[in-house]
């Protein structure tokens, strides 16, 4: 069974983001990358289903030449090969076009299953999936929390949460994956993994070796434009409610859920 | 500068791991003892606890760089105990296995260790003998194919947890330094007993213990090296002990420092925040550049043992100036907390506890000092 795990790069989720003087973009300086945690995830169940059903795992990122460590990251966790999309032409590009160029990386190798994350944590758009399965014409199986993959490994049953219940989905292979948090706890890359990771095969692409056109791709053939960046309302102090006596407070706490917040 | 890709690698993956199974533990963990045999598992399943040992037994057989990395990321842990008790089995109670002990010895024991299937302790410390090591009165006494020990261990960190002590007995009366052995005593031989888990200022997650043994008999093969050598092997077993305490101290009293820096600039007091004081901004940045030396004392001290030097000397300084530099750094630090460093519920007041320990233990900084002033020929 042979499965590629997208991946993209994303702001540790700890950074302090700051917008840029464009208004349109983030201050990338101090910024540490990791990988997309919903990609760990994806990383993660493949590794898993390739130690219950062979084969082997690709994982795919695009973007600059930092991108390599966080697909060394899945190497060193146990994935086989990496491959990286790089290209100048990919600045500024939206995420249908990064889903075009990944669709273009894969389309011709062997693949059973794709994993990609639910979403990018950075623009949280969840658009790559989507847009990758479409292009591939596969079905996609979004928000995934449980993996069954059939013991003649032709079918996949899945599990999506919705509204307190559970959506339980069989579909036939090859089939895209979104993984949602709670399908599995990714394991850390070891340090032996992390040794081997180095001397794993990590081939880079450029769109000319995918066969596509640079003016396809760049901010210019944007389809989704970015108007404004704004941060989020800065959180106003909280207020302590007065009082003697747990009596007053809550008397005093029904007073100003009514009359101040207007809730009651 | 100093890191390759596969440093920063193994940085990240003991910060993830600090930060998901250790931090969010360790107020527990400060009431209830860290639980060592399930956190070295899952080190030693993750390569962490033989970094620098031979492949043969398990270990990694990286570089001195990796182990310092190592050492680095345990310093962020927010309870000295921790590491402590991590070092003691990576640093203090191995690596005499490792580089004298026989073939039989590191198939028994170092590889378990390694593995994370063992946890171990170093027993050197006596009620009546401390700073002075070769004062020491546990008797190990050969009889046929085996010692039979007698005495007492003081504040053995591990010591109830333990499957094996690392331990410096006499094994004859002669005078001088040639009169020791450093034996392998497993834990679960009759004889052995844990007569006291000690109560202690700081690093309270740690278990401490007293140890006695009552005509324990271990066999001839846990000696380690030459008998009679027990006490030089030690002395060279102490130099991996005390380097090992160095990175995680100017990580910790950088974290420490930040996290003030953080307090007084939100802190109001006469109308500003109270970073804006010189006074104490000075006081900070002294702290800052005594880190920074210590850190590349460090670094250092890493190239010498990658070249094959004799460090002892550098290593003395370095574990002199960490013990002074922790303390100074927390109590100082605690005074710019207010009232509300002394309070248990800030991190800051168990800094200023665990931090006094390091110019006691491991060699106090007056020991420290004799080294030091003997190497430098007065
Ligand atoms: C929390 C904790 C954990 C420990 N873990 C271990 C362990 O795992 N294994 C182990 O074997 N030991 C352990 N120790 C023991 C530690 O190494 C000793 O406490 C240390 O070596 C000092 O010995 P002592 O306590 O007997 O002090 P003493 O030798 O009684 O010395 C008392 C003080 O006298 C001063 N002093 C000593 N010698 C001189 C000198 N020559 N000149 C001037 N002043 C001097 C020093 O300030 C010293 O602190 C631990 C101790 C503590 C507190």
């Amino acid at each position: 069974m042979n499965i590629i795990v997208c991946l993209k790069q994303v702001p540790d989720t700890e950074t302090q983001i700051k917008i840029g003087s464009d208004r349109q973009s983030i201050v990338t300086d101090d910024i540490k990358w990791v990988m997309n945690p919903y990609d760990e995830y994806g990383v993660e169940e493949a590794l898993r289903l390739k130690e219950k059903h062979g084969g082997e795992v690709t994982v795919v990122g695009l973007g600059p030449k930092r991108v390599t460590e966080s697909i060394r990251t899945a190497l060193a966790m146990g994935a086989d090969k990496g491959i990286l999309i790089s290209d100048g032409a990919l600045d500024g590009s939206d995420s249908l076009a990064h889903a075009k160029a990944i669709a273009a990386a894969i389309k011709d190798l062997q693949y059973d299953l794709i994993f990609t994350g639910q979403r990018g944590v950075d623009d949280d758009l969840g658009i790559v999936g989507a847009t990758l399965a479409e292009a591939l014409n596969i079905p996609q199986l979004s928000l995934i929390v449980k993996v069954e993959v059939a013991e003649d490994g032709k079918s996949v049953k899945v599990q999506r949460p919705i509204e307190g219940e559970t959506l339980v989905i069989t579909s036939t292979l090859p089939a895209l994956i979104t993984a949602q948090k709670g399908l599995n706890e990714p394991r850390y890359a070891s340090l032996p993994g992390i040794m081997k990771a180095k001397k794993k095969p990590l081939a880079e692409k450029s769109l000319a070796d995918l066969g596509l056109n640079s003016a396809d791709f760049g901010a210019g053939a944007r389809k989704m434009k970015i108007l404004e960046l704004t941060p989020p309302p800065a959180r106003e102090a909280g207020k302590i409610v007065p009082g003697e006596t747990p009596q007053e407070k809550a008397a005093q706490l029904a007073k100003l859920l009514h009359d101040e917040a207007k809730v009651l | 500068m100093y890191f390759n890709e596969e440093h920063h690698a193994l940085r990240d993956m003991v910060k993830k791991f600090v930060d998901k199974e250790i931090n969010p533990n360790v107020d527990e963990w400060e009431e209830k003892t860290v639980p060592l045999h399930e956190l070295f598992k899952k080190m030693g399943n993750l390569g962490l606890l033989g970094i620098t040992y031979d492949q043969k037994y398990g270990g990694q057989g990286l570089d001195y760089w990796f182990d310092l990395v190592f050492l680095e990321e345990l310093g962020h842990i927010n309870a000295g105990g921790v590491p402590m008790a991590i070092a003691v089995h990576t640093h203090m109670a191995t690596p005499a296995i490792h580089e004298y002990g026989s073939e039989y010895l590191k198939e028994t024991y170092l590889k378990p260790a390694i593995a994370g299937d063992m946890v171990s302790a170093i027993g050197v410390t006596e009620p009546a003998a401390g700073s002075d090591v070769a004062g020491l009165k546990t008797k190990a006494i050969r009889d046929g194919n085996s010692y039979v020990i007698n005495g007492s261990k003081l504040f053995i960190t591990n010591g109830c947890q333990a499957d094996f002590v690392t331990l410096l007995a006499r094994t004859d009366d002669r005078p001088g330094f040639h009169s020791f052995g450093l034996f392998i005593v497993p834990t679960d031989l009759p004889g052995f007993v844990v007569s006291r888990k000690l109560d202690k200022l700081g690093m309270r997650c740690s278990d401490t213990a007293e140890l006695f043994f009552d005509d324990l008999r271990v066999p001839a093969e846990n000696l380690i090296g030459e008998a009679g050598e027990g006490f030089i092997i030690q002395m060279k077993q102490f130099q991996y002990e005390r380097f090992c305490t160095l990175p995680g101290t100017y990580i910790s009293a950088r974290d420490t420092i930040n996290m003030t820096i953080n307090y007084i600039s939100q802190r109001m007091a006469f109308g500003k925040p109270l970073i804006k004081n010189q006074v104490l901004r000075h006081r900070l940045v002294d702290w800052i550049t005594e880190i920074e030396c210590l850190k590349h004392l460090t670094y250092h001290i890493v190239r010498m043992k990658m070249e094959g030097f004799d460090a002892t000397r550098e290593i003395s300084m370095g574990k002199l100036l960490a013990g002074e530099l922790s303390f100074k750094v927390a109590n100082g630090c605690l005074q710019m907390f207010g009232g509300m460093g002394y309070m248990n519920e800030s991190l800051i007041s168990r800094n200023f506890r665990d931090s006094r320990l390091l110019s006691i233990g491991g060699g106090a900084d007056e020991v420290m000092k004799e080294v030091i002033a003997r190497l430098e020929g007065f």
